[in-house]
């Protein structure tokens, strides 16, 4: 039955990670999702710090709001300090994260809860250890609750802006046109990430959400050109992945997010391979674009 | 503070080993990312680091022992594999630079996380202090490390000066030295290998998941100070080893604490330091220029409004009340009267109560601005053809920017007009 339960949070993570991942790809910002993921940390230690729980929503929130504003520093190192945008986000990330590492070995010493090495890679295997008991009936783990609650509203903010998205996404520039605002947009995605990192944080840790964030979207990009199709693709990515590193983890006794990861890059690697249009090894036409190797 | 003349002093031999060794590391992994930031590929150093983990698992897993040697080739192995990877993806798929790196970086360290703790749960004895390569232990360098790490960081500091010129050409301008001929892959494989080098000897200290801030943010710290590159890798090197430094402090007062963190918390420290407060090209800097520049185009707009209403009556050095002056060109009331105080004290202007008006030298240069502004404008119809109600906003801004030796030119590209596309006279220089 925990069984159950793990896979679920995991695929729940995965989907959550998966359907955003696919706007940063698409958007060329996928390491702008990587430095959210980082930067959330200190804001998490805090957080934790005063609440005492993973899975409060003032956490979320506030943790998230650190997210945001990591993005905020990005685009202040980069437009007012003139510094080259890797950079920026190199800088920025490595700081906040840093920062967090600090908090967590000077204040949680003993906690168990919030130590160093879990932040990388979580621990999802203890989520049925954490039911949510209300009048003394448990109703599941509490971080299946949250990461639907998370999954829901990502939902609805994506079926809800798709026009919105979609513009901002591939034309910015007719959507200024339009009337609609790309910052807004922009932001309100970055929000989404960092809220969605913070959620994810206990099961898959920091760094695992990136490989969620972005792997399942690429599979899907591989695979197909009309988004719909691949934001189900880049799903159904997610939910093998972590079906596939649940059981990869239990073979070899080892982390099970960085299983699910693994199993990620296993399936993208199959795309790169086998995919129809663009596989290395199937695709009829092979014409070489020459992609812009620096930024 | 005892434990800081201590350390200083540096009287321990163990407190040697761990600063020079951490000095040294830092000071090589900044040489090196000076490189690496300079072409723009910051992130792929990040990479890179991620990606040294399931190479060093994958070596303990086949030596049974923590061999520093076998660790370092199985470092050098995925590294190199990762970077392959991005290489073959961004060139070969429509996935983009970005997603390549974000994708093999998270990838091969999910795969490093899960090698590492099932290494950790089966509990093979000789595995302690393998999850020191997340987040670096200088503490636990002895001398047989720093001897290492010193022969190590010799190599990537001769190899950096033999290659100096070969390396700046490929950072600042790849495509010429392509078509020059250089062997542009080589030297890229080269360099790449130095920065694997520099990685694999760096996350001793700074660990895995931070090393990317030795390679960018030293760097960046460094780029604000300086334009030529000899400096940058200098400044970045002693930021670097300085910051190597206070970790190896760090982990002889409290050596439970992972130091990477130190560092990095170190390095970024002076980084943004240098971004606010770096001559030229510091925020500081700037905001100053730019403002020292706002208030030199309203002085002169000052004039030139000035000139226009002499220009009307005639009266080149009559008093003009400041509400006439602001009817001939609209600016903010504070703006104007600071702007005739200052342009007073340069001796621009003459006042007597609220009445301005111009000294004999703010007339030639009140002269000289109108002047360019119609020569501008005369040079945007004829030459670029553009309408002429359309050129008075540009010739707004560059009036300001001219120098007298494109004066000149443009005098004698128009020949020598008389009036602008307005039919305006253009002053005359005296």
């Amino acid at each position: 039955m925990s069984e159950f339960w793990i896979i679920l949070t995991g695929s729940l993570v995965a989907v959550s990670c998966s359907l955003l991942g696919c706007y940063l790809v698409l958007r060329k910002m996928a390491m702008i999702g990587d430095a959210i993921s980082h930067a959330v940390l200190p804001g998490i230690v805090v957080a934790f710090l005063f609440t005492r729980s993973l899975d409060s929503i003032a956490l979320l929130i506030g943790a998230g709001a650190v997210g945001l504003g990591a993005t905020f520093l990005i685009e202040l190192f980069h437009k007012h300090a003139k510094l080259q945008s890797d950079a920026a986000i190199g800088i920025t990330f490595t700081w906040l994260f840093a920062l967090g590492v600090i908090l967590i070995a000077l204040y949680t010493g003993g906690d168990v809860d919030l130590d160093q090495e879990c932040v990388l890679y979580g621990e999802i295997a203890y989520t049925p250890l954490d039911p949510l008991i209300i009048n003394g009936v448990s109703y599941g783990p509490t971080a299946v609750w949250v990461m639907s609650g998370v999954l829901i509203v990502i939902a609805a903010f994506i079926s809800f802006g798709y026009k919105e998205l979609f513009l901002t996404t591939f034309d910015p520039a007719l959507a200024t046109a339009l009337g609609i605002s790309t910052a807004v947009w922009h932001y309100s995605l970055m929000g989404a990430v960092s809220i969605t990192t913070v959620a994810a944080f206990e099961s898959v840790g920091a760094i695992l959400v990136v490989a969620l964030l972005i792997t399942p979207p690429a599979t899907a990009y591989l695979l197909t050109d009309k988004l719909p199709h691949m934001l189900a693709i880049s799903s159904i990515c997610g939910i093998l992945s972590a079906i596939g590193g649940y059981y990869l983890a239990v073979w070899i006794d080892g982390s099970i997010a960085g299983a699910m990861s693994a199993v990620a890059g296993f399936l993208f690697f199959l795309a790169l391979l086998f995919s129809p249009s663009q596989g290395a090894l199937t695709s009829r036409s092979r014409a070489v674009l020459p992609n812009a190797q620096n930024s | 503070m005892d434990s800081l003349v201590e350390f200083i002093s540096l009287s321990d031999a163990n407190v040697r080993y761990v600063a020079l060794g951490s000095a040294i590391l830092g000071a090589s992994s900044a040489i090196v990312g000076c490189f690496t930031f300079l072409r723009k590929r910051s992130l792929v150093g990040d990479a890179v680091a991620h990606a040294v983990l399931p190479g060093v698992c994958l070596a303990f897993l086949m030596v049974e022992t923590k061999n520093p040697l076998a660790l370092i080739i199985g470092a050098f192995i995925t590294a190199w594999l990762a970077l392959v990877s991005i290489d073959v993806i961004t060139s070969k798929t429509r996935i983009k630079e970005d997603a390549a790196i974000g994708l093999i970086l998270s990838v091969f360290f999910g795969i490093g996380v899960l090698l590492l703790t099932s290494i950790q749960h089966s509990g093979m004895a000789s595995q302690t202090g393998l999850n020191t390569f997340l987040f670096g232990k200088a503490a636990a360098l002895v001398g047989n490390d720093v001897l290492a790490f010193g022969a190590t960081a010799l190599v990537l500091i001769v190899a950096v000066i033999a290659f100096f010129k070969d390396f700046s050409l490929l950072s600042f301008d790849k495509h010429f030295a392509l078509a020059i001929g250089y062997p542009v892959r080589m030297l890229e494989l080269l360099l790449t290998t130095l920065t694997v080098l520099a990685v694999v000897i760096g996350i001793q200290a700074v660990g895995v998941v931070l090393m990317a801030a030795m390679l960018i943010t030293p760097a960046a710290a460094a780029r604000s100070w300086t334009d030529r590159l000899p400096v940058m890798l200098v400044l970045a090197a002693v930021c670097g080893g300085g910051a190597g430094l206070v970790g190896a402090y760090i982990s002889t007062v409290a050596p439970a604490m992972p130091t990477g963190p130190w560092i990095v918390m170190t390095v970024s420290a002076i980084a943004v330091v240098s971004l606010l407060i770096a001559p030229r090209r510091g925020m500081l800097a700037r905001a100053l220029q730019q403002r020292s520049n706002r208030l030199q185009i309203l002085d002169e707009n000052i004039l030139k409004a000035l000139f226009h209403m002499g220009e009307h009556d005639e009266q080149f050095l009559a008093a003009r009340s400041l509400s006439a002056i602001q009817r001939q060109r609209r600016m903010l009331q504070k703006d104007l009267t600071r702007g005739l105080l200052r342009l007073r004290k340069q001796g621009y202007t003459l006042n007597a109560a609220d009445s301005w008006s111009l000294t004999g030298e703010g007339l030639e240069r009140g002269k000289r601005i109108v002047r360019l502004h119609r020569l501008w404008e005369l040079y945007l119809t004829q030459y670029l053809r553009i309408a002429p109600d359309h050129v008075h906003e540009d010739a707004e801004t560059i009036e300001h920017i001219i120098t007298p030796e494109l004066e000149k030119e443009l005098e004698e590209i128009l020949e020598y007009p008389a009036v602008d596309p307005h039919r305006r006279i253009i002053p005359q220089k005296s």
